[in-house]
């Protein structure tokens, strides 16, 4: 046991005002900053997301105002090709690294993890502000995209080589688009390489007295683990982002053959490897969709453990689970890849881990199943959101069966199947696992309540809308319906247009019930009731025994001594239906894992 | 609240497997795999048939589990004990081993049959080479003539303002001379077809779900697939990998036609050339 | 106040002086012109133009169903004239600007109408599409001389209006339909090309003595000298190989 808390302590509490809200060396400033970045990505992403589908669903629909937008993306409000396009990849990669990475990981982690440990700040504070600051100017790059000559890249969130490398030649975008969007994900992953640092030290060093590593709370795991994955992960993007940029502004060709042409011109590269980019994007890709579901799933456990009065049925087993998923992630990026043109035989080799990381998915979900079973389960906005992730991760993750086996992606690559797949799986999970983390730790965070009725009414029509849009898709791409089409030209796609309809009226739908949500939030932030107490939800692990919101260095003048596992709830023989990690009061149970 | 959401889940549940067993969606619009038109693909069908019938148990069993759950355990008396599951931590993890790890262990050993026959059988001898190139955003197809070989591709010939679409010489190279260039792939039924891809400049995808053949084309890297065609008739082929702003118009037509109606198309192709 | 009125003033005078100032130019430019004619000749066997196959696209196939299209490279007429040769003054010394109407590029039946189109530097030109299915305009300039675009225009979408700052040939295509193939001929000064019987005529040449220069596609160009004296014709006839 380590007590490195003085280490932090280094920094008092700031008193001017661009030192407390700007440029805050306080992680819990960080979060919230962290929180507030994802907040406006998400939003521009949905709403990227609705002209995308509105296009989809009524292709030459003119969308009043667009043009605002784009003048050559949408002449007189029709949407071209490419600005579909466009809109796609900056969607994706919004949601990906601004929203999925950002909320779950670096918001409710800066804000929790020191706090679940017991520890006064993240050890390198200087290092957490740059981290979120870095972030920012990469997303006002990725921002600033949209705005430059021929608008942002057209070449998805994965920017394929050669069309991400090739330059200008390759269409609208591919060239300052392609390098902004490459500028800002190394931003982006610098970013991260600071926070996971920070992360993992503060796990492993920060400490309080009496919090041995299982002692901590399943969300902090999450976010460890998460963290160790982010270390290694945007370490290879980054380089694959500069190498990226310099095939485009310094004549070199990593990820460009030779002898390609272009309307009729030879390009002017050669010997590079388009599959090169495809093993270094995916080597972090597939690590990145976990990055963006563990930390949910963590903070799917601790919200649920909280609401269901009782722990895990095993709460180590819970964290090997994750752990292994964390560790089987680096060895299944190649089922992206099955008919890229690599080897046949390393599909075969990248399937059977594929078909293995299912193992530790479906402990956890049989044990959070089995957890729910005899439970006292209190239905409340949080905990509806987390049993919602539930449903989405087993949906989402059964699609996975059909795409860890390359004889069946032979027919379901590339299209929608893989689309509605992720969506459920990595997005909307992902989703509900930050809202059921919002309206849980909303009150510690802000000092106020949510309002309950408006969350449930948000709950049930996310939970409807999402599986409205997104179960049809699956049903699209067993049709052979290709993904990344801004209409569907193909004889076979055409008597298909109609799904697409009601996919887009639900997209509309389910996005108009997120105002409810965004309303909730701004107003509650300000204008919500007063937590009643620093404990609202009679919960156990260390945020909960300090004040609300949290003083500056977390726990005021006196350090928090832990005597128990995290979760002790419904103890026999104990005072109350819980006993907090600080409470002294002894357990006699066999649940307490030593 | 929670039964709402327990009647919400089975309702979905119940409701999202509809157009997987009828292969319909409402407006008698077909959603199931397409017709199966390839010597292989019955192997990839069966593979997919046995998985779903294995997803679907897991997929319908966890969510009504979940629902009945959420429905059992949100109504409880304050005095009521928590209870434990049957079988506890262990139970579940030696559960999900044998259940989940049979069930992936065999899809994924049988898998291997149908991908192998794909991809690790070379084509027979006799299998008729067409060459296939894609650019942004059309394909075009090459037939190796009467001497059955392809003349070399030189890239700072291509032209499509001219139509040299695969930059052929043929004042200096001889195996180009007769080489049959069109913009539709035409193949005789029931015959091997090795098909060489070759890409001008993106990545691409040759896609015929009815083939049940998906393959990337490679810039820099040319790889080959084989099929053999069974029903005759006039199918698409689609780019499957983002080529740039044509991509969702990138596509050709595949006709599958008897030996005598082959031989007769490609005579009045060779004619055009 | 005060100031700002005088400020007013002066700006509106100036605007003035400017629109009388320009009005006036282009009286004195237009007195006592002349222009050029001629023809324009294929030598020997007009080459096959071969046919597109336009099946990638079911719009294209039907919209060209009457009227099959083939290639446009060379298009020879029955008397031999070759038309789509852009014939343009050489060196041109006087203003750029002389052509003042916004020609039409259009995308019909996934082609291009015209297949040749000759500009003025800075001459406006509009790109339009009667076709039912979309279309991306690919000019491929030398990045050296002019800035190039690549620009869709689904159904229905208006005109987009552009305009060349340097003189060049400029190839341009659609790279959804890869056979539509064009040119942006861009030449300073007074213009014409040659039409389906190889007849040409450039007017509003002042009195003068200039190279006149013939250009056919992909690269071939021929001068020829000529005098044009006032309100005369001179003429300059051409064959290309
Ligand atoms: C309102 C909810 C959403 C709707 C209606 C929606 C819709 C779509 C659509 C229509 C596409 C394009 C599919 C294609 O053309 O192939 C797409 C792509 C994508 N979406 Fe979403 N989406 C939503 C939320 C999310 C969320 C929460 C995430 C977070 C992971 C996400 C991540 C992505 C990614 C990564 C892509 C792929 C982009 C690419 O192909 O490069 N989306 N989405
Ligand atoms: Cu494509
Ligand atoms: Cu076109």
């Amino acid at each position: 046991m380590h007590d490195m808390s003085a280490h932090a302590a280094q920094h008092g509490a700031p008193t001017s005002f661009i030192r407390k809200h700007i440029f805050s060396l306080d992680h819990k400033v960080i979060g919230k900053q962290y929180y507030d970045l994802a907040l406006v990505a998400v939003l521009i992403g949905m709403v990227l997301s609705w002209i995308m589908r509105l296009h989809l669903g009524w292709a030459s629909l003119a969308i009043p105002g667009l043009h605002l937008l784009s003048k050559t993306g949408a002449p007189g409000d029709v949407m071209t090709p490419e600005y579909y396009l466009q809109l796609m990849t900056m969607h994706g990669t919004i949601m990906v690294f601004f929203v999925l990475t950002t909320a779950p990981f670096a918001a409710f982690g800066n804000f929790f993890l020191p706090i679940q440990a017991g520890a006064e700040d993240m050890p390198f504070p200087h290092f957490n502000m740059m981290s979120f600051w870095v972030t920012f100017t990469g997303f006002i790059v990725l921002v600033a995209s949209f705005f430059v000559s021929d608008g942002p890249t057209l070449g998805g969130w994965t920017q394929y080589a050669p069309l991400s490398a090739a330059g200008p030649v390759g269409g609208p975008g591919e060239g300052w688009g392609v390098v902004l969007w490459a500028a800002s994900i190394a931003f982006f992953c610098v970013g991260q390489l600071f926070g996971s640092l920070n992360f993992i030290t503060t796990t492993l060093d920060m400490r309080c007295k009496g919090m041995s590593l299982l002692r901590l709370p399943l969300s902090a795991w999450g976010w460890f683990i998460t963290s160790v994955m982010g270390l290694t992960a945007f370490a290879v993007l980054m380089p694959a982002c500069i190498l990226l940029i310099l095939d485009h502004v310094a004549g070199t060709s990593f990820f460009v053959p030779g002898g390609l042409v272009v309307n009729d011109q030879v390009l002017p590269h050669q010997g590079g490897s388009t599959l090169l980019w495809q093993h270094l994007f995916w080597f972090f890709g597939h690590p990145e969709v976990y990055i963006a579901i563990v930390p949910g799933m963590g903070i799917v456990s601790h919200v649920l453990i909280t609401n269901m009065r009782r722990p895990m049925l095993s709460h180590r087993v819970i964290i090997y689970s994750m752990a292994a998923l964390a560790v089987l992630s680096y060895m299944v990026y190649g089922h992206h890849m099955f008919v890229s043109g690599m080897n046949p035989v390393s599909s075969l080799a990248f399937s059977f881990p594929t078909l293995v990381i299912t193992i530790p998915s479906a402990i956890i979900v049989l044990i959070w199943l089995g957890s729910l079973y005899g439970s006292k389960l209190r239905i409340n906005s949080a905990s509806l959101f987390a049993l919602g992730f539930i449903s989405m991760f087993i949906s989402g993750g059964i699609s996975g069966f059909f795409l860890a086996q390359p004889s069946i992606d032979i027919m379901v690559h590339a299209t929608y199947f893989v689309v509605g797949h992720f969506h459920l799986v990595m997005g909307v999970a992902a989703m509900f696992g930050i809202f059921a983390g919002t309206y849980f730790w909303f009150p510690k965070m802000f000092g106020r309540m949510m309002n309950e009725t408006l969350g449930k009414i948000h709950f049930w029509c996310s939970f409807v809308g999402a599986y409205a849009i997104f179960m049809p898709f699956h049903y699209l791409g067993i049709a052979g319906n290709v993904r990344r089409y801004q209409a569907f030209v193909d004889d076979y796609l055409i008597p298909l247009i109609p799904v697409h309809k009601f996919i887009t009226v639900a997209a509309l739908f389910t996005g108009a019930v997120q105002l409810i949500f965004v309303y909730n939030l701004i107003y509650s932030r300000f204008k919500g009731p007063k937590a009643p107490n620093d404990n609202p939800w009679e919960g156990t692990s260390l945020e909960w025994s300090t004040a609300t919101p949290p003083p500056h260095n977390n726990f005021g003048d006196k350090m928090p001594v832990v005597y128990h596992d995290p979760y002790q709830y419904s103890v026999e023989g104990a005072s109350a239906d819980y006993i907090m990690q600080t409470s002294p009061e002894p357990v006699h149970s066999p649940d307490e894992e030593k | 609240m929670a039964k709402l959401v327990a009647v919400t889940i089975v309702v979905i549940a119940i409701l999202s497997a509809i157009p997987i067993i009828t292969h319909t969606w409402p407006g008698n619009i077909s959603v199931g795999l397409p017709q199966d038109i390839s010597t292989h693909g019955y192997l990839i069908d069966e593979q997919y048939a046995d998985t779903m019938i294995e997803a679907g148990v897991s997929f319908l069993a966890s969510q009504l589990l979940l629902a009945y759950f959420i429905w059992r355990f949100s109504s409880y008396k304050p005095g009521d004990k928590i209870k434990k599951f049957p079988g506890g931590a262990t139970g579940l993890v030696v559960a999900a081993f044998l259940l989940v790890g049979t069930e992936v262990l065999a899809l994924g050993v049988f898998g291997t049959k149908a991908w192998g026959s794909v991809y690790f059988t070379p084509p027979s001898p006799n299998a008729m080479a067409v060459q296939a190139q894609a650019g942004q955003f059309a394909f075009y197809f090459r037939y190796p003539g009467p001497d059955g070989t392809f003349g070399p591709i030189h890239p700072n010939l291509v032209s499509e303002a001219s139509a040299n679409f695969f930059g052929l010489d043929t004042t200096n190279d001889p195996d180009s001379k007769d080489d049959i260039v069109t913009a539709e792939m035409a193949i005789p039924v029931n015959r091997e077809i090795h098909l060489l891809m070759h890409s001008k400049d993106m990545g691409h995808s040759f896609y015929v779900p009815e083939l049940r053949i998906q393959q990337d084309f490679v810039p820099g890297l040319d790889v080959s697939v084989h099929f053999t065609a069974t029903k005759i008739g006039k199918y698409e082929i689609v780019c499957t990998q983002l080529c740039g702003l044509g991509h969702y118009n990138m596509k050709a037509y595949l006709e599958v036609m008897s030996q005598e109606d082959f031989d007769k198309w490609l005579k009045q192709q060779a004619a055009l050339q | 106040m005060k100031k700002a009125q005088n400020l007013v003033a002066i700006v509106s005078m100036l605007v003035l002086v400017c629109c009388g100032a320009l009005l006036l130019n282009q009286k004195v430019s237009a007195a006592g012109e002349g222009k050029i004619t001629g023809n324009v000749k294929f030598e020997g066997a007009a080459p096959h133009m071969r046919g597109i196959d336009m099946s990638k696209d079911p719009y294209c196939v039907k919209a060209t169903s009457a009227n099959p299209a083939h290639m446009e490279t060379t298009l020879v007429g029955s008397s031999g004239g070759l038309e789509n040769v852009v014939l343009y003054i050489d060196g041109w010394s006087g203003d750029a600007t002389v052509e003042k109407n916004v020609p039409i590029f259009d995308q019909k039946n996934c082609m291009y109408v015209p297949h040749v189109l000759p500009l003025d530097v800075n001459q406006t030109f509009k790109v339009t599409t009667s076709d039912n299915t979309a279309h991306n305009i690919h000019p491929l300039p030398n990045p050296m001389v002019n800035v190039g675009w690549n620009q869709s225009q689904p159904p229905g979408a208006p005109p987009i209006e552009k305009s060349w700052k340097n003189p060049e040939a400029i190839r341009v295509q659609c790279n959804i339909h890869p056979w539509m193939q064009g040119w942006f001929v861009v030449v300073k000064g007074p213009y014409a090309v040659s039409d389906s019987s190889g007849n040409y005529t450039i007017n509003n040449v002042p009195p003068g003595s200039y190279t006149v220069k013939a250009w056919h596609e992909p690269d071939q160009t021929q001068t020829q000298k000529v005098t044009v004296s006032a309100g005369q014709a001179a003429t300059a006839s051409f064959s290309f190989k």
